[in-house]
């Protein structure tokens, strides 16, 4: 397995499907098997990271290099979980017409991008990914059919269209200046150059980029208006993946730089101010995925603020985040589409009583919701401890106390759906409850991602050693900065 | 030349910003155009301009005669522009969408109505 196969894979089912569209039983078992092909690869390939692929075997810095290292296939590892669930989940939860507009397809392309933007070492490479997964996110996006809906996906096309464009722009100084696009080539110059100011200039460009990707406060806007709109199974997805392709990009770029103590200090404060305004963001709100998507905002606080602590431990926390939240968050909007089939509402107050009518949804919820807010034994619980215990290592103790406060809030705004939807009395009913066939069709790629959940907090040591051995990969580029050239 | 181009790339940004702060959707799809555009001329300018030099091999010749213009950066251009247009034509259906749901071209009057999800 080579670092292209899981982007054929997903290229091909996608390709296939375009052809199936009238018939919908063909495309959604073509669909699936696809997903499944996926994840095997996916497997495979995190069990032996094949390491550098030269496209045409182009010679390094000239051609399009892929690097399947360890920290690469295990995202694509997970992304491939994710895109697996939500095609299940997609049987009930996606209209009939979404799916004949081409819902699968664009999944599958979608999953393209991602993966492409993982496994990619190539900068111009990484910005055509990223065009791929946002196309595909679009139209997954204005499939629907609502005012609302389109207004969401205006505003997140613009707002991404611009985050691409200054990508683009830095893409092209770094180009001007370096001569170099592939990752590693970028590194080893940037070492020897001494122009500190060009450094910073399109340094910054490209982390605006990625923050509006990543959804970093102040340039978060567009999440909370474009996420809540789609399907459940949809928001999932990108909930799952898409700000966190922005944050693999960060982590990956950031590795490539030289030591920089101002730039560190900025990183940390951006991670705080993220934490923070998207967790009071959320007490506010009053829908589930309204709730859910500022908490996204807000986790995605606490993986840049690892990344931001670097030294130590901060990477392998930030590595160990990104898993960890993928995993919580798009599950929690599983089991969010799951309260809304069964409720016909997403709103809080018109929501209630599932504890007692349900209660094997109450404990799916839970799970998620508990190992968000960070509470042991779950993976949630050992993803905080690393980014504190970085924090207190570095003597950084604000940030470990924001950490904690906002550990806090989140437990608090978990407790609020709990309380609305979970545990007050049952407003009156006004839809026949769904069958059972739907709800075992819904709840089983929420069972699976829980008890991935679980997994990952009780045998936390092997994921905090994989993330491990991933951060130890991605450092040499920097230990090779941090030494003067000679 | 170049600074002449580069007071074009900065013109150009300045008035794709301009438009985008509009409230007109249409005014917002323009802005964006001209934003691609002049990221795209920036590449051009920032890789280097080379006159009267194009990145061709003559024919029966194994190599190029001569310095040549960097083609890599002819190459990102082109891409860029490729994956811009499908971006706009994209963009103009959406806007199609938006003025076909609420027969107006106003962003603001697009921001109500948020929370009947």
């Amino acid at each position: 397995m080579t670092a292209v196969h899981p982007l054929m894979v997903s290229l091909l089912t996608a390709g296939m499907l375009l052809a199936f569209r009238k018939n919908r039983w063909a495309m959604r078992l073509l669909s699936l098997a696809g997903g499944l092909v996926h994840l095997g690869i996916s497997i495979q390939l995190f069990r032996e990271p094949s390491g550098m692929l030269q496209l045409g075997s182009w010679p390094a810095p000239f051609g399009i290099s892929f690097l399947a290292d360890r920290f690469a296939t295990m995202m694509v590892l997970v992304a491939s979980i994710i895109g697996l669930a939500v095609l299940i989940t997609s049987w009930i939860d996606v209209e009939s017409r979404e799916e004949k507009l081409g819902f699968h397809p664009m999944v599958h392309v979608l999953m393209t991008g991602v993966c492409g933007a993982f496994l990619t070492h190539d900068l111009f490479n990484l910005f055509v990914w990223f065009e791929v997964m946002l196309m595909a996110s679009f139209v997954l996006l204005g499939l629907g059919e609502k005012r609302v809906q389109v207004s969401g996906a205006l505003r997140y096309f613009a707002l991404n269209l611009v985050s691409s464009l200054f990508f683009l722009s830095a893409v092209g100084l770094l180009y001007g200046w370096l001569g170099t696009l592939q990752m590693s080539d970028i590194a080893i110059r940037l070492a020897q150059t001494e122009e500190r100011g060009l450094l910073l200039g399109i340094g910054a460009l490209l982390f605006l980029a990625f923050a509006i990707k990543a959804a970093l406060f102040p340039v978060f806007a567009w999440l909370p208006v474009s996420y809540p709109m789609p399907s459940f199974g949809v928001s999932a997805l990108f909930a799952g993946l898409l700000t966190k392709v922005g944050v693999v990009a960060m982590v990956r770029f950031y590795c490539l730089l030289p030591a920089d103590s101002t730039l560190q200090s900025f990183i940390i404060f951006a991670g705080l101010a993220t934490m923070v305004v998207g967790v009071l963001c959320a007490i506010g709100q009053s829908t589930i995925r309204r709730i859910l998507s500022f908490h996204i905002v807000s986790q995605v606080g606490y993986m840049v603020l690892a990344l931001g602590l670097f030294n130590g431990l901060g990477l392998t926390a930030c590595l160990f985040y990104l898993i960890h939240h993928i995993l919580v968050k798009a599950n929690l909007f599983l089991v969010g589409g799951i309260v809304h089939r069964i409720q016909g509402s997403e709103k809080v107050q018109e929501c209630g009583g599932l504890a007692s009518a349900y209660p094997w949804l109450a404990f799916l919820f839970w799970i998620p919701a508990l190992s968000l807010a960070g509470l042991p034994p779950l993976s949630g619980f050992w993803a905080k401890l690393l980014v504190i215990r970085t924090g207190l290592d570095q003597g950084n103790f604000s940030a470990v106390g924001v950490a904690l406060a906002v550990g806090l809030l989140t437990l608090l705004s978990m407790i609020k759906i709990w309380n609305e939807v979970f545990w007050k009395p049952l407003p009156e009913r006004t839809e026949p409850p769904p069958s059972r066939r739907t709800l075992a069709i819904l709840a089983a790629p929420s069972v699976a991602l829980g008890l991935l959940t679980i997994l990952l907090g009780v045998f936390a040591q092997t994921g905090i050693e994989w993330s491990d051995q991933a951060a130890q990969e991605l450092r040499p580029q920097v230990v090779l900065l941090e030494e003067p050239a000679e | 030349m170049e600074v002449l181009l580069a007071i074009l790339v900065g013109f150009l940004y300045a008035a794709g910003v301009y438009l985008m702060l509009r409230r007109s959707i249409v005014k917002l799809l323009f802005g964006l155009a001209l934003l691609g555009n002049a990221t795209n001329l920036l590449i051009f300018v920032a890789a280097g301009l080379q006159r009267g030099r194009p990145a061709f091999v003559p024919i029966g010749a194994t190599e190029p005669k001569g310095p040549v213009a960097d083609p890599l950066a002819q190459a990102l251009i082109l891409t860029a522009i490729v994956i811009g247009f499908g971006l706009l034509a994209f963009a103009t259906v959406l806007t199609r969408r938006v003025y076909d749901l609420q027969q107006d071209d106003d962003l603001d009057a697009l921001s109500g109505g948020e929370e009947d999800v």
